[in-house]
């Protein structure tokens, strides 16, 4: 079954965690686009979700750090935050064991991936989830591209990885979904957390929904790391989910730079 | 410098209630068993926020260590600025401040009104 949707998100945890310090108007303005983006995304009639996001040091460290990882569990937990300090409740998120089997095995036919029987989903999952699949009764299969600890995967291996799990997706009877989350531009956790460059946002935004591949493996890392931080690097999740609807163009939703987020909030999705 | 043990030992109790007991019980044999400096270890133990984003601890590993002892989001950015001034340039790691103006300054050049501003934060 060809794949049903793919879309792209923030995942901040101030999105969540620090709602009430961001201006009313603004925060609900997001929270809307999310809640649109939950109604197309359950419009596509989803099996199963494969969510592709870049976590941050909850279950991968640089003890033994993969590039690519999928989970492959009948569930998860998360968040692993304080759950007062993200303002999401624990839960337990199903996952489908023998579906990830059957995606990892067909990556692996072209692409090295590490694979997880447990996983404790942190922000980068946790807050799309809380938006997206707020019943938490979608399975979710947890995908992470390490774009935390350097090195990092080069930008044309996060579009081969997109790809094969397109051929993968589409090998399978089921009906799934895929989201990226992560980026845009923003520097995170730092003294300079709050700043973002728009500009530099809407552009990597334009050259995703007409996902112009030449376009969006241009960047270096050195390039988006003085442009767009090192939460730039999550790029990788965005540039997975372009290879995947390769072919396909998309529309950018909502984009708006919210600075008690520490993120330019965009999402967008392409029409498969 | 043992830069990675630091936050190996950060990733160990961020993800792991019994590490965060034994650090709330004996915040000294939480680190023992780490290959740390005195200053790292003292870091570690005091808390110091500031001199762990000087040593290079990634943010998003050191904003959960600022979490679990209750510091709020704006007194944690302003502890790792209170580092910089202090202890000089982040030593390794991923991270160059860029002389951001702040999220409150920054939310009012975008008209966005936040309710709860914090002075320590602009």
């Amino acid at each position: 079954m060809p794949l049903v949707y793919a879309g792209v998100c923030p995942h901040a945890p101030g999105i969540t965690g620090r709602q009430d310090q961001a201006d009313p108007a603004v925060r609900d303005s997001l929270y809307v686009a999310f809640d649109t983006m939950r109604q197309r995304l359950e419009a596509s009639n989803p099996d199963a979700l494969v969510v592709v996001a870049a976590e941050h040091f909850a279950n991968f460290f640089m003890n033994n750090m993969p590039s690519y990882a999928m989970g492959m569990a009948d569930f998860y937990e998360g968040p692993i935050e304080d759950p007062g300090w993200l303002g999401i409740d624990r839960v337990r998120v199903p996952g489908n064991r023998d579906l990830s089997e059957q995606l990892i095995k067909s990556v692996m036919e072209t692409h090295d991936v590490a694979f997880a029987e447990e996983w404790r989903f942190d922000h980068g999952i946790s807050v799309p989830l809380h938006f997206l699949t707020p019943t938490y009764d979608l399975p979710v299969i947890p995908v992470n591209i390490n774009c935390q600890g350097p090195p990092l995967t080069p930008l044309g291996r996060a579009w081969n990885f997109g790809e094969a799990i397109r051929r993968a997706a589409d090998a399978r009877p089921e009906r799934i979904a895929l989201i990226g989350t992560g980026g845009i531009s923003h520097w995170p956790a730092t003294p300079d957390s709050g700043k973002i460059n728009v500009e530099w946002d809407l552009e990597f935004m334009d050259r995703w929904c007409r996902n112009d591949r030449d376009q969006l493996l241009s960047y270096s890392d050195e390039e988006t790391y003085l442009d767009a931080g090192q939460g730039g690097f999550e790029i990788r999740a965005h540039i997975a989910i372009a290879a995947a609807a390769a072919g396909s163009k998309g529309t950018l939703h909502y984009y708006e730079p919210i600075p008690i987020f520490s993120v330019g909030c965009g999402l967008a999705d392409f029409a498969l | 410098m043992s830069l990675y043990y630091v936050q190996k030992f950060l990733y160990e109790l961020n993800r792991d209630p019994r590490v965060q007991s034994e650090y709330e019980a004996d915040r000294d044999g939480a680190v023992a068993g780490y290959e740390l400096s005195e200053i790292e270890r003292d870091a570690l133990t005091e808390p110091d926020i500031g001199l762990l984003y000087h040593l290079g601890v990634n943010g998003q590993i050191l904003m959960h260590f600022a979490a679990l002892h209750k510091i709020e989001w704006a007194d944690y950015l302003q502890l790792m600025r209170d580092g910089l001034v202090q202890h000089g340039p982040v030593r390794e790691g991923v991270y160059a401040v860029t002389g951001y103006e702040g999220t409150d300054a920054h939310s009012a050049s975008l008209g966005q009104v936040t309710p709860n501003t914090n002075a320590k934060d602009a």
